[in-house]
């Protein structure tokens, strides 16, 4: 070895070690990346929350951009966030469909009643099952479906403004021009 | 013997149902012992440090829902593994899979552990190095460049201009 090696290696090495360290000091390790990020959105036919004898299926937001929004009464972070929707609905940015996951209808609609509904749809997922076939592990989270029904990007836990400004609404622009 | 015959069948229809209760309960401790040896090797999303098996997060308890169901439909270990990576991604896998992604993970150590062999190695057998370990290698050579170095320091003040000036002891002290 030379003498150069002998100082610029270790330095090397300590100066990996800290940048590794430094990019995991913003990461958040409850974010578990999807791997359904562009792939076909998983087919469900639910319940509508405020119309139990309607279905809505996957298959009738074809030729749409929407955003599947998963929120439930119990929940407490989707009060964070809920004003943000209510606001994007009220602008008509975009088709948003509400996922009640693990809610009691009564409670669920009781909730969007006192703080506004947001969502063309709501559909019930009583069981948690189609939440599963979404990847979901914690409420809210919020996907991005284009035209052709593939999730384009996923938001994990609240919707915040910086996310909307800097990613979900330029996607939705995006998309909806395509 | 009418009674008799009567209590023999009774006897065969009762041995007959205690087997049969029997296996329903082994091949139940058999499908028990495969969920918990599978659940023990896949992540609960939401505690993130528990397995499935260990944790009482509701999503946890779904997931095992499913995983019984879909072991109970016949599907074996590695579709059931199938089914939650393509949902949740290979973090709910303790044991990763070797792909392009993860050869850092699975080979880092070894590298390292490799290179740290070869300095070892390299250190170890060269004997014109004074940190050889082999006292017998001259390390005059090092001790010129160390002395040089010395006086080099011992020069350089005097060679800056803007330390020509002289200090003050007390400033020096400090």
């Amino acid at each position: 070895m030379t003498r150069a090696w002998k100082w610029t290696l270790p330095l090397a090495v300590f100066v990996a070690i800290v940048g590794f360290l430094y990019v995991g000091l913003f990461r958040d390790p409850r974010e578990v990346p999807s791997p359904l990020i562009g792939k076909p959105a998983p087919a469900f036919a639910l319940h509508q929350l405020h119309a139990p004898d309607k279905t809505l299926t996957t298959a009738d937001m074809r030729g749409k951009v929407w955003l599947l929004n998963v929120w439930a009464s119990w929940c407490e972070s989707c009060r964070v966030e809920h004003p943000l929707l209510v606001e994007m609905s009220r602008q008509n940015l975009v088709t948003i469909v509400g996922l009640n996951y693990k809610d009691k209808d009564d409670l669920g609609k009781a909730w969007l009643a006192a703080r506004g509904d947001p969502y063309a749809v709501s559909v019930v997922d009583a069981d948690g099952r189609v939440g599963i076939d979404w990847g979901v592990y914690g409420v809210p989270e919020t996907f991005v479906v284009d035209k052709q029904g593939v999730i384009r990007y996923k938001q994990i836990g609240p919707v915040t403004v910086d996310a909307l400004q800097k990613k979900i609404v330029p996607l939705i622009r995006e998309l909806q021009k395509s | 013997m009418l009674s008799r015959g009567f209590s023999w069948r009774w006897t065969a229809i009762l041995l007959l149902a205690t087997g049969a209760a029997t296996a329903q309960v082994s091949a139940d401790g058999a499908l028990d012992s495969r969920l918990k040896r599978l659940e023990g090797e896949l992540r609960c999303l939401v505690c993130q440090n528990q397995t499935l098996a260990d944790s009482n997060a509701p999503l946890a308890e779904d997931l095992r829902r499913e995983v019984r169901e879909l072991a109970v439909a016949g599907k074996s270990d590695d579709q059931i593994r199938a089914f939650l990576t393509e949902r949740y991604g290979d973090f709910v896998l303790y044991n990763p899979p070797v792909k392009r992604t993860t050869w850092l993970l699975w080979f880092g150590p070894f590298i390292l552990l490799a290179a740290g062999a070869l300095m070892w190695w390299r250190i170890g057998t060269n004997p014109s190095r004074p940190d050889s370990g082999a006292p017998e290698a001259p390390s005059r050579d090092d001790d010129a460049t160390a002395a040089a170095r010395g006086q080099a320091l011992l020069d350089a003040p005097l060679s800056e201009p803007r330390r020509a000036a002289p200090v003050s002891p007390s400033t020096a002290r400090r």
